[in-house]
């Protein structure tokens, strides 16, 4: 079976200004990848190649087997923008029905209620979208991607909007889209909601992919912390298979082990020394 | 292009729900009532001084035809900046707001999105020219007991004037953001209103080469070609003096284009609206 995307050598020129510079990237069906990268790495240009709002300079790109941008492409696919904006004059019930019919989605007042529900609009349904707070409309815009039941979705920045317990309702979305076999590419540039949720993250630096990999892969054992008697010990460079000997050690020399953490390096650290100086 | 009648629709209830189309409503009253006002005044005018003038011209044809032939070109001016604010911004300028990507990106794809948008544009810009337009016709005949000579063909050339401002319009949104864009259609237009001038000033002048110009430019722009053969069907049947004086007058001069006029007009709606589709397929968004 074909990946749900597969960038293969994505290049895209901006004038003298390369945005990406042969990007190569699997998304698995039912995957959750995370996209990591500083402001202007490429990540929304990227998102926009697989969706066929932007045509790269060479290279190509696949949704669900088809060439990203066609027609075939876009049946199975769902996107919510960075910078989106609906039309303030339809309520969030009138927005559904509009991409239901453009998606040509049969799933009807049902499907309407289901994703109102999963996003936690189901009392705004008659709402006009002008009069919602930029959280709601965004909770809608996830919502508005997931009309059609897509096999796979790019969601770029879906939580920039979204309070803590917005974000946690997308978190659990993206848990039920796991569950029910929908691949997503997450651009995001929170690395904590990204550990959390993601099966794999591709880091992205000047155009680039630097890093790419299960979150727990791409950590390195940083140490070994043991409580003893009054004072924490530090074991630099050692791993969870020297922690059986650091223990006995210890115990032979007459000390009292409390606890023991192995240290590995975070998800943040591994993005900074990924990016280098162009982070921050 | 099975979508087109869901973007139709789509359009047509933005049309109607946006604070737009209230201001539209109220100034086609305000110009409507003014117009009442203008037409009567105008007609007592040449009631009171019938047969006092040095040439035999038909007064009450005169005005009728003048006061009309201004309607006219209101209801153009109005059409036309209905049919830009319908359009304006419908690819680079809503590509800046953040609305098209959510519709491009859905199966119906680019060029769907972009005829269903001209249809409803030129749909609902072709029948609020022709109501301003049959406002106007009752009201000339209400108050001065006069009617053009031709009827429908006029309206029908109004409406198939904004239908060539709204693909210029769609063509522009392509390129330039909504305010340059909303900037260009109305110098476009402007233009358009100067060949009609120049036309008027080289056949009073009796100068080819004006007269020329003014034709290249009203052929160019077909909205100005419509929109004097339609100011030229309305006084279709009046002869002599009566007729010169209306060909000198005031709002671009009238002009039959002949039966060329509208396989021409549909030609350029072609032509823009190939321009516009190959220019947005290949537009970075």
């Amino acid at each position: 079976m074909a990946a749900a995307f597969a960038a293969r050598g994505l290049v895209k020129r901006f004038g003298p200004v390369t945005a990406l510079d042969g990007v190569d990237l699997d998304v698995e069906e039912g995957e959750l990848v995370g996209l990591l990268g500083p402001n202007g790495a490429g990540k929304s240009t990227l998102v926009k190649i697989g969706c066929g709002l932007v045509r790269a300079s060479a290279g190509e790109a696949h949704v669900c087997g088809a060439p990203a941008g066609t027609r075939d492409a876009r049946t199975v696919m769902g996107y919510l923008a960075e910078l989106f904006r609906f039309p303030g004059w339809a309520t969030a019930n009138e927005l559904l029905v509009l991409h239901q019919r453009l998606a040509g989605s049969g799933g009807g007042a049902a499907e309407r209620a289901e994703l109102l529900d999963l996003v936690g609009l189901t009392e705004a349904r008659s709402r006009r979208i002008e009069t919602m707070s930029k959280g709601m409309q965004q909770r809608l815009g996830i919502a508005q991607a997931l009309v059609g039941t897509p096999r796979f979705l790019f969601l770029d920045e879906p939580t920039s909007a979204l309070d803590p317990g917005g974000r946690r309702t997308v978190r659990r979305l993206l848990e039920e889209l796991r569950r029910r076999g929908v691949a997503v590419l997450l651009n995001s540039h929170l690395l904590s909601e990204i550990e959390l949720v993601c099966d794999r993250v591709a880091i992205l630096s000047r155009g680039k992919i630097v890093a790419q990999g299960r979150p727990s892969d791409l950590a390195r054992p940083r140490g070994v912390e043991v409580d003893v008697d009054g004072a924490t010990r530090l074991y630099e460079g050692v791993g969870r298979d020297q922690v059986p000997d650091i223990v006995a050690e210890l115990v032979a020399a007459g000390e009292q082990v409390y606890g023991v953490r192995v240290l590995e390096t975070t998800l943040e650290e591994i993005y900074l020394e990924a990016v280098g100086e162009e982070a921050g | 292009m099975s979508g087109i009648p869901i973007v139709v629709d789509y359009s047509l209830r933005e049309s109607f729900r946006r604070r737009v189309f209230l201001v539209v409503l109220v100034l086609t009253a305000v110009f409507l009532g003014l117009y009442a006002l203008g037409a009567k005044e105008a007609f007592d005018a040449a009631e009171r001084q019938y047969g006092q003038g040095l040439v035999p011209v038909d007064e009450h044809e005169l005005v009728g035809a003048t006061m009309f032939g201004l309607s006219m070109f209101g209801t153009l001016f109005l059409g036309a900046v209905l049919a830009a604010f319908l359009t304006l911004g419908t690819v680079r300028g809503d590509a800046e707001r953040g609305l098209l990507q959510p519709l491009v990106v859905r199966p119906i794809g680019r060029s769907t999105l972009l005829l269903g948008r001209f249809v409803a544009a030129a749909a609902v810009c072709g029948a609020y020219v022709c109501l301003v337009y049959a406002g106007a016709l009752l009201i000339t005949w209400q108050v001065g007991d006069w009617t053009p000579d031709r009827i429908v063909g006029p309206a029908l050339q109004l409406a198939g004037a904004t239908a060539v401002i709204a693909a210029l319009s769609l063509l522009g949104s392509v390129f330039l953001s909504a305010t340059a864009n909303g900037i260009a259609v109305f110098m476009v237009f402007g233009a358009g209103l100067v060949a009609g001038l120049l036309g008027q000033i080289g056949e009073a002048l009796d100068s080819e080469t004006l007269m020329n110009v003014a034709q290249t430019a009203s052929w160019a722009l077909p909205f100005e070609a419509l929109y004097q053969d339609g100011l030229d069907a309305i006084t279709a049947d009046s002869s002599g003096f009566t007729e010169a004086a209306l060909t000198l007058g005031p709002f671009g001069g009238a002009q039959a284009a002949g039966a060329f006029l509208w396989p021409w007009t549909l030609g350029y709606l072609a032509l823009v609206g190939t321009a516009a589709l190959g220019a947005f397929a290949r537009k970075d968004l």
